[in-house]
């Protein structure tokens, strides 16, 4: 990172503080992670570039697309907008942290085979946190309430109609989907 | 994103405050959702970042005059309070109808008021904007200006020329001005209380200053005073899809109605101005007519009279005032 910057079209000025690594633990899918960030690394690059925890995905890199959306204290958040610095003591739950077991998928990836929710697959991890909030903080009642919530995810390959499907059926099929 | 330091403040406004003045030229970052975005275009380059976010300035409560909320409180969790759903729907409209989930479970109170007014041509460094780089120029004026403002664009006087026709993108802050709030604001040498009116500026000479908060101030809550008359409200958000879209006109409308007679009304325009619009004579003049659509009209006219629209965004005018009139409907008809 401190060759990175060096190269950096934009450079330091000759006042600033020194800004160098600092330690902190990271609580990501149950499990704690000690590491050294700067202070300008993200959520999102530290998961993907340190932790190779590469399911959440980069898409726009300005909370825009929500490919990168993971949950915060059981809430999504656009992981490529939060500073790993300031997220200590969290719980930070990402794509790989979903099912309940290694052999098992969680009732919303299962329905996302099923109902075509993805073609590429590039949005599909962060469809699937949104999706996972939107069932659990009950709005998915009707296909209009699931789309208003879904809003802040993307899907390039226009995917729509069966991530709604998807989510819909895991709501109607209740906890077993 | 160049590299900068991160001080974490842990004790409560004061220290937040004793530690910006030792860092005078440092930020407050909390939900960070429009900083750190800003920041990695290299739009923002803060060298100090002060960490405001393990602050407890969360409370959403009761007070004698309304409710008062903590100026970390998320968007979220105000948009789901069960008091500020009973007593300002208005303000749970708007918040729900700003950005995506993600980005409102992320965003607190003092950082929407704080969101830049903004336009394209100010997150592209390429291009000349006065708000970014004062004195470069404005490169929406003559450039593409459709999602632009209409009002309150005029130049400081006769002797300078218009500087900024950004648009303040947030609806919180439409539906908090239709709602008298009063911002809560702690500085170097004590308290002071702002009206959200008065809070975010029109660009004049100085379109780099968004608010009229001091580089040395903190805000610490939002007070929603209790309205004088019981009454009604709705927020309309005009915009290009469905869903996560700034507005390209919105409507804050508060109306509160005896027999048919307006006895209060409040309207605040989102998406036309370098601020939330309201015009308090224009609501005062609505006061003892009829609730009706002559009255409506006759309001939006008013309203929208002093608009100068550019190339593009002329479209606006119309779509202001009929959106002005759909919404005082629309709570009439509650």
């Amino acid at each position: 990172m401190v060759n990175q910057a060096s190269a950096s079209p934009i450079t330091t000025s000759a006042s600033a503080p020194q800004a160098g690594k600092r330690s902190i633990t990271l609580k990501i899918n149950r499990k704690n992670y000690k590491l050294e960030v700067e202070p300008r690394e993200t959520v999102l690059d530290v998961l993907r570039e340190r932790l190779d925890l590469t399911g959440s995905k980069k898409g726009c890199d300005h909370g825009q697309c929500g490919a990168c959306t993971v949950h915060i204290d059981g809430r999504t958040a656009n992981a490529c907008l939060l500073l790993a610095v300031m997220q200590q003591g969290r719980e930070i739950t990402t794509i790989e942290g979903v099912a309940p077991s290694k052999n098992d998928l969680h009732p919303l990836q299962t329905a996302f085979l099923v109902h075509d929710g993805f073609q590429c697959g590039f949005c599909t991890p962060g469809q699937i946190m949104s999706g996972v909030a939107v069932l659990r903080d009950g709005h998915a009642d009707s296909p209009d309430e699931i789309r208003e919530w879904m809003s802040g995810n993307i899907c390039r390959c226009g995917a729509y109609a069966g991530i709604v499907d998807a989510i819909e059926s895991v709501q109607k099929g209740g906890k077993r989907a | 994103m160049k590299n900068f330091d991160l001080i974490e403040a842990g004790n409560g406004a004061a220290d937040a405050l004793r530690l910006l003045g030792t860092n005078p030229a440092a930020r407050f970052i909390a939900g960070g959702t429009n900083l750190v975005d800003l920041m990695k275009y290299g739009i923002e380059n803060p060298d100090t970042l002060l960490d405001i976010s393990r602050l407890t300035m969360t409370q959403i409560e009761k007070t004698a005059t309304g409710l008062r909320i903590g100026a970390l409180a998320r968007n979220s969790d105000v948009a789901a309070n069960e008091l500020v759903g009973k007593q300002f729907p208005l303000l749970s409209e708007a918040l729900l109808a700003g950005a995506s989930p993600q980005l409102r479970n992320m965003a607190t109170m003092g950082g929407n008021l704080m969101q830049r007014t903004r336009c394209h041509y100010f997150y592209d460094i390429s291009t000349p904007c006065n708000k970014r780089a004062p004195g470069s120029g404005c490169g929406a004026i003559g450039g593409y200006n459709r999602t632009h403002a209409i009002l309150g664009t005029e130049p400081a006087s006769a002797a300078t020329t218009i500087q900024c026709i950004a648009t303040n993108p947030s609806d919180m802050n439409v539906a908090l001005s239709a709602l008298d709030a009063v911002v809560q604001v702690q500085g170097p040498n004590g308290t002071r209380s702002i009206p959200l009116i008065d809070f975010h500026r029109l660009p004049g000479n100085t379109p780099q200053r968004d608010t009229v908060l001091e580089a040395n101030e903190l805000i610490t809550a939002i007070d929603l005073p209790m309205p004088k008359m019981v009454g009604k409200s709705h927020y309309l958000k005009v915009r290009d899809r469905a869903s996560y879209a700034f507005a390209l006109v919105s409507v804050a409308a508060r109306l509160a109605v005896e027999n048919g007679i307006i006895t209060e009304a409040r309207i605040a325009l989102g998406g036309v101005a370098h601020k939330p619009w309201r015009l308090p004579d224009v609501e005062q003049q609505m006061v003892g007519k009829q609730a009706t659509e002559t009255t409506f009209r006759e309001a939006a006219r008013q309203l929208l009279a002093g608009a100068k629209p550019h190339e593009h965004n002329a479209f606006k005018i119309e779509l202001a005032e009929s959106a002005i009139v759909r919404a005082l409907q629309t709570v009439a008809a509650k």
